[in-house]
């Protein structure tokens, strides 16, 4: 019951956030709500036992990846004019608000029409903490995380390459 | 009272506890900072303001402190961002308090059939929460200089969310030192782990399980990138008085300045905590691990009444030997305060010492082991904390500030790297342990 509830909040949050980024003319106001949004969003990891992910996506989404972000607007010096509000065509906000309800209906149709009611199984123990994560991710996914350091690795070696043709 | 309600109790006291504590060693510290000032830059620090005369060695200048900030004037200035400018402060405040949460105070006491935890969460990704909430503290000094609208702000809040974001790396590195030393990311057992002796392949060392003698470059790049992330001298170039006014929070006034005020010395009491907590064992009581101290109430007792007593005694003749210092200087109350005091911090030192003739003499009660053990690990944190607290202020006093290009080369050319070396080395030493 109190999950239920915890859940509906945090959803609520996560969506309201969600829309501010969306519809704010100000880039900082926009970034800050996204914040909220990534804190809502690692709430619901929490409840989901998946603990050492809610705490990778505060560090570093939130505590890292929107400083750099909020860093870089406030370096870009945007001026007031810059910041108009866009006005978006009728028939993109009637594509859009389509797709959207289409995404959210699909649970709601799950809700009603369950696919197979079995009740869930019992989380082994120490589910979503730091040791079977990491147990999972330096054996069976072993590969799919070297490539991934890897695809990070060009992405350095890119900046690097764009910043510094003198080097 | 079921188990379940108890749990619930339980960490809702030590909730409030973790929160009430950075408050509560706030004007301590700043007391500490203004009278560690003075003594290294040889004046008497403050020592005008009095209730009744009564002047507690300059402390009660927080109080005045207190009552001008929140008498002054609330100003908000005409061009700022209205909200993000009032948020800022709050953001600072909340978020400079949260860390403690996961720090063990004492160890966990069974207490008639029921554990008694003393901290507030034992999570089990306890160190990277503590990392985490430091990353979102930047956000409170970028909204700062954003919002107020004034470039001294602005390059305040800049150059210190790079700061941060630089250091912020190797305190990550240094701490994932110690995650390879103890296995694990769980405070609690991290805190317990450092209770044992010192083994270096196979042979049993005099020096505790500490961080500090298990990972000793880590411990230095910890420190050094804590100064940092708290926006401390040497560090403190987001203030920089002589070039940008006082960096993001030139704005602020009256309240929302006190806010910024004590979240900086909430930060740092916080950060005492964590490298207490990380690599001077915590709680731990060197060469006496929780057990020793359970199975042994006596030395329980006589330790924890010693410590109270040496600690006492000296504050006594420091109060009576600043009373004999002034006592030509001034009359009526002013002149005996010194020596009153003093002769309380020997009362009390006395009465430790009686405490302990009787506990010896006459026997403990069962109940009582671990209650006095959990007095004596309290006191042995707070002891270090208070010593790390010491080194923030002798720091500031003593050490000139960087330039910001030097900051920058120490964080990323100097720290980083030693840090990552220091995780291979780590690494190798494990390897041939095993």
């Amino acid at each position: 019951m109190l999950e239920a509830i915890l859940f509906y909040i945090l959803a609520a949050v996560l969506l309201g956030m969600g829309l501010l980024v969306i519809t704010r003319t100000n880039p900082i106001a926009s970034a800050l709500a996204m914040v909220a949004a990534f804190a809502a969003l690692a709430a619901l990891y929490a409840l989901l036992s998946a603990s050492l992910v809610a705490i990778i996506q505060i560090l570093v989404y939130a505590g890292g990846i929107m400083v750099l972000m909020i860093f870089v607007i406030m370096l870009l010096n945007l001026h007031p004019d810059d910041l108009k509000p866009m006005r978006a065509k009728g028939w993109v906000v009637v594509l859009a608000l389509t797709g959207v309800w289409g995404v959210v209906l699909a649970p709601v149709a799950l809700i009603f029409f369950p696919a197979g009611s079995q009740p869930p199984a019992p989380l082994a123990e120490g589910f979503g903490g730091i040791f079977s994560v990491g147990e999972k991710m330096f054996s069976d996914y072993l590969f799919p995380f070297e490539m991934l350091s890897l695809v990070l690795l060009t992405a350095i070696v890119g900046a690097l390459v764009l910043s510094k043709r003198k080097l | 009272m079921d188990s379940q309600t108890f749990t619930l109790i339980n960490i809702t006291v030590m909730t409030v506890v973790a929160w009430i504590v950075p408050l509560q060693f706030v004007p301590v510290f700043i007391w500490l900072e203004r009278k560690g000032s003075a003594i290294i830059q040889d004046r008497i620090g403050p020592d005008r303001t009095g209730i009744l005369g009564f002047r507690l060695f300059g402390m009660v200048q927080n109080f005045a402190d207190v009552v001008k900030l929140l008498m002054k004037e609330n100003i908000v200035p005409a061009n700022v961002n209205r909200f993000y400018f009032m948020l800022a402060p709050f953001w600072a405040m909340t978020v400079s308090l949260l860390p403690l949460l996961v720090v063990p105070f004492a160890a966990p006491l069974d207490f008639a059939g029921r554990t008694v935890r003393f901290q507030a969460a034992d999570l089990g990704v306890g160190l990277l929460y503590i990392l985490s909430i430091t990353s979102m503290g930047v956000f409170g000094i970028i909204l700062a200089g954003w919002s107020s609208n004034n470039k001294f702000s602005l390059l305040g809040g800049l150059r210190s969310s790079a700061q941060m974001i630089s250091y912020e790396l190797s305190m990550g590195l240094a701490m994932v030192g110690i995650l390879m030393v103890y296995q694990d990311v769980r405070m609690s057992s991290i805190v317990e782990a450092q209770g044992r002796l010192l083994t270096a392949w196979g042979h049993t060392l005099p020096l505790p399980h500490w961080g500090i003698f298990l990972q000793p470059l880590s411990f230095l790049l910890f420190l050094v990138a804590s100064f940092a992330e708290t926006n401390r001298n040497p560090f403190d170039l987001a203030e920089g008085e002589s070039e940008l006014v006082a960096g993001f929070h030139v704005e602020y006034s009256s309240v929302k300045f006190s806010l910024f005020f004590m979240a900086e010395y909430s930060n740092m009491v916080v950060a005492a905590f964590v490298i207490a907590t990380l690599f001077l064992g915590g709680y731990q009581v060197p060469f006496a691990s929780t057990e020793t101290l359970r199975q042994n109430p006596q030395l329980t007792l006589s330790l924890l009444c010693l410590l109270v007593a040496l600690l006492k005694g000296t504050a006594g003749l420091i109060f009576y030997k600043i009373g004999n210092r002034q006592r030509h200087l001034y009359a009526g109350v002013k002149r005996a305060e010194p020596f009153l005091f003093s002769g309380l911090c020997f009362a009390v030192a006395l009465a430790a010492l009686a405490l302990l003739a009787m506990g010896l003499t006459m026997g403990l009660p069962a109940w009582m082991n671990g209650v006095l053990t959990v007095f004596l690990q309290v006191l042995c944190l707070s002891l270090k904390v208070l010593f790390f607290c010491w080194l923030f202020v002798w720091v500031r006093w003593t050490l000139p500030r960087f330039r910001y290009d030097q900051l920058m080369k120490m964080g990323w050319k100097l720290m980083l790297p030693l840090a990552l070396l220091n995780l291979l080395v780590t690494g190798v030493i494990i390897l041939t342990q095993k």
